[in-house]
């Protein structure tokens, strides 16, 4: 089955009691038992949920998993799926890793006693040279946020499988239709699905897809434990946005490539980062991996004066927090996502202060070209 | 104010453009900012958002509180509040613990460095004799599921705030309708809002509130980093449930008390735990520090054939994990909610295999007690 279908049939779709088209949505807390000796697969609604569980599987096709649990935000995700980590375990981390992703490794669990190692993870051999004893993982964004540098997948997992760890891949920006991380070997794949996966800017959720039914029994023992589910709402809801995943992402990708070539041309523009330029030194080896460039891309502007200006007037590109809407969303990540990044450590990271991030949405390239040009003057 | 009218007026005069008497569901992430460096308040629904924050800002005040938090699940509000702590401290706990906070606690915690003591938290002097020089907080179920024992939290607190340590409040089978534990000395107090406070049956969710705000804003960075936040429409369903928390809390209590006496009157049964019964020894005190007895009943029977009768022979009442919703639920916790306590410890506490929890609903209460006879008949 291709993916657009599998976007429509992968997970089950049809309610065998009634027929309906769709999963109900279960809002419901728990199940009514009829035997004292063996319980049903449904007892309580944060460990299993319909709903739920239909989303889960959805993405667990998608991503080529044999499971998915869905949490309450990409950061339930993240934060439950590191647990299954001991204290005096050690990670090796992209060090443009998102900010919420550095806030909780570098707070919450280092005081927990795992610790990180922030590294260029687009440099193999850095990646490796970070690796102790006591390391247990590799946790990567390809292509990071907001740079968008990419880092050879196959080439990390050959570098974990050697010092028998796992890789931890965010997936966010990619999504399965474009990439898949478990088919390159890596063994858990995260996710904001909050961005692209659900597409609306109207829900917040997470998830977390592994192959190794081992690995994927420790996540969901968690899950339940940590009560970190997603609501029954919210799963409807993700499982509506997922059907247009394909549709939305080329429609995307197109919009994303005209409006970066013009940009490029801009000669307020200095620079643009985004996997799909040629010139973009993680080109190659992200067109080995992955089957198409995304549709957020970020660009330095002249001065911090143009950078205001873009960011206050445009009218149609929503200055807001977030990505991968159908709305197209301009941030600023020395302000936002990268916020909780101390700041020498986010302008050696080249987190600057003229650095604006673009999420393309379905709007027609024309508007949003003639806006981000009035808005740039 | 009274509590009531409180729960009625939340999110009342949230809508200053519209009117509209209930919260909008904000279905969404994410914020527009009217200009750099500028916020509207909102930035993100994981940080903030509107509808969650009415519902977090009624608990705060229905309970005393400086703050309140949602979370997606009562057992994600309490993990978030487990993050307080660093690898090496100990904390007090109470020993008849709901099953999954016991598990959170010895399976998941425990690998990460925190050490739990299992007192009778019902026994203030059983407190004070667990006490460590690595104690940093004491963390108690005001009234315990499943044998219903209630703690003297004025006691404890003042004990707490001797030795610098945080009291923390597992209020979910009274309700600030019922107890104020933040009113009596606890820091923090935490709820399973599936239960009683959404009370319907349709919700998980989990609810904290904060006394200091200082303690608030350490709650609050947690909260937004593990991001386990309670989705806009859960959140809207927990505060139209918390609206009607008095009448079915009042209709709930009442039948719960007559179950209890029709129970502790039947041949069948040997021993019934409810605070509202004036043998229970903890029923002087309650009655004291506690608005009502909550609307939970403990019951053993004369023998365990009939554990399996009642479960799967009474129509009204169903076989279901949870509680405190509107319709009545029965469960056998040795095998369901305690699973997770280790057996030795189950069998000290007296969850075994005669003990059925009832979570007494709203229903005509002639009716529930008609149900019982008939599934107690056989």
């Amino acid at each position: 089955m291709k993916l657009a279908t599998k976007l429509i049939h992968g997970g089950p779709t049809v309610d065998e009691q009634t027929g309906a088209l769709g999963v109900p949505i279960y809002q419901i807390s728990t199940y009514r038992q009829t035997s004292v000796d063996h319980f049903s697969k449904y007892d309580y609604a944060r460990g299993d949920n319909p709903t739920r569980e239909a989303l889960q599987d959805t993405i667990a096709v998608l991503e080529g998993g044999t499971r998915c649990l869905a949490f309450a935000s990409g950061m339930a995700a993240i934060s439950t799926t590191l647990m299954i980590f001991s204290p005096g375990d050690h990670l090796v981390v992209c060090d443009d890793v998102y900010g919420g992703a550095y806030r909780v490794l570098s707070t919450i669990f280092s005081r927990m006693g795992i610790t990180s190692t922030f590294v260029d993870a687009t440099d193999l051999a850095a990646i490796e040279a970070a690796i102790r004893p006591e390391t247990k993982g590799i946790y990567l964004e390809t292509p990071s946020n907001p740079l968008l540098k990419v880092t050879d997948l196959r080439g990390a997992v050959e570098i974990a499988r050697r010092h028998g760890i796992i890789t931890l891949v965010d997936n966010t920006f990619m999504t399965p239709y474009l990439q898949r991380p478990l088919e390159l070997g890596c063994d858990i794949v995260l996710h904001s699905g909050t961005k692209f996966i659900n597409g609306h800017s109207d829900v917040l959720c997470g998830f977390s897809v592994v192959k190794d039914n081992e690995l994927g029994q420790r996540i969901r023992y968690i899950q339940n434990a940590f009560g970190t589910g997603l609501g029954p709402q919210d799963s409807f809801l993700t499982l509506r946005g997922v059907k247009t995943l394909k549709v939305r992402m080329d429609q995307s990708q197109l919009n994303t490539s005209r409006i970066v070539t013009w940009l490029k041309a801009h000669p307020r523009v200095s620079k643009v980062h985004y996997p799909g330029l040629p010139e973009h030194p993680g080109h190659t080896i992200h067109t080995a991996q992955a089957d198409g460039p995304g549709a957020v891309f970020s660009f330095e502007l002249d001065s911090y004066e143009t950078t205001k200006r873009l960011l206050e007037n445009s009218h149609l590109a929503a200055f807001a927090v977030s990505l991968g809407g159908v709305e197209s969303i301009i941030s600023y990540p020395a302000k936002m996502s990268h916020a909780s990044v101390p700041k020498e450590e986010r302008e050696r990271k080249g987190i600057t202060d003229t650095l604006v991030r673009l999420s393309v949405g379905l709007e027609d390239p024309d508007d949003l070209i003639a806006d981000l040009q009035q808005a740039i003057g | 104010m009274n509590i009531a009218t409180e729960a009625v007026q939340i999110g009342l005069e949230w809508d200053t453009r519209t009117g509209a008497v209930t919260v909008p569901i904000y279905q969404t992430a994410t914020f527009r900012h009217p200009g750099l460096g500028q916020s509207t308040g909102y930035d993100y629904s994981r940080s903030g958002n509107p509808t969650r924050q009415a519902l977090e800002d009624g608990i705060a005040r229905l309970d005393g509180a400086t703050r309140g938090f949602a979370y997606s699940s009562g057992m994600a509000a309490i993990a978030n509040l487990l993050l307080l702590f660093k690898s090496g401290d100990h904390l007090i706990v109470t020993e008849d613990l709901y099953g999954g906070t016991c598990r959170l606690f010895d399976k998941v915690f425990g690998q990460y460095g925190l050490s739990f003591s299992y007192v009778d938290t019902s026994d203030t002097a059983a407190v004070a004799a667990a006490l460590l020089p690595s104690t940093r907080a004491v963390f108690v179920e005001t009234l315990t599921n499943p044998l219903l024992k209630f703690a003297d939290l004025r006691a404890i607190a003042a004990l707490c705030k001797s030795k610098d340590l945080l009291l923390i409040a597992d209020n979910t089978f009274l309700t600030p309708y019922l107890l104020r534990p933040l009113d009596l000395g606890a820091d923090i107090a935490v709820y399973s809002a599936t239960k009683y406070l959404a009370g319907h049956n349709d919700t998980v969710a989990g609810l904290v509130t904060v006394k200091e705000p200082e303690l608030a804003e350490k709650v609050y960075f947690q909260q937004n980093s593990v991001g386990a936040v309670l989705g806009p429409q859960d959140s809207w369903l927990t505060t139209r449930g918390i609206k009607t928390l008095g009448i079915r809390m009042d209709r709930q209590q009442q039948n719960a008390g007559r179950i209890a006496q029709w129970l502790a009157a039947h041949p069948r049964i040997t021993k019934v735990f409810y605070p509202g019964l004036e043998d229970h020894p903890d029923h002087a005190l309650m009655k004291r520090e506690s608005r009502g007895f909550g609307a939970m009943i403990a019951f053993e029977v004369d023998r365990h054939e009939l554990v399996e009768q009642i479960l799967l022979k009474t129509a009204l009442i169903s076989f279901a994990e949870s509680l405190g919703g509107v319709e009545s639920l029965i469960t056998f916790p040795e095998v369901q909610t305690h699973a997770d306590i280790p057996p030795e410890l189950r069998a000290r506490l007296g969850i075994n295999n005669v003990l059925l929890r009832l979570s007494v609903g709203i229903e005509d209460c002639d009716d529930l007690i008609e149900d019982l006879q008939q599934a107690l008949e056989g």
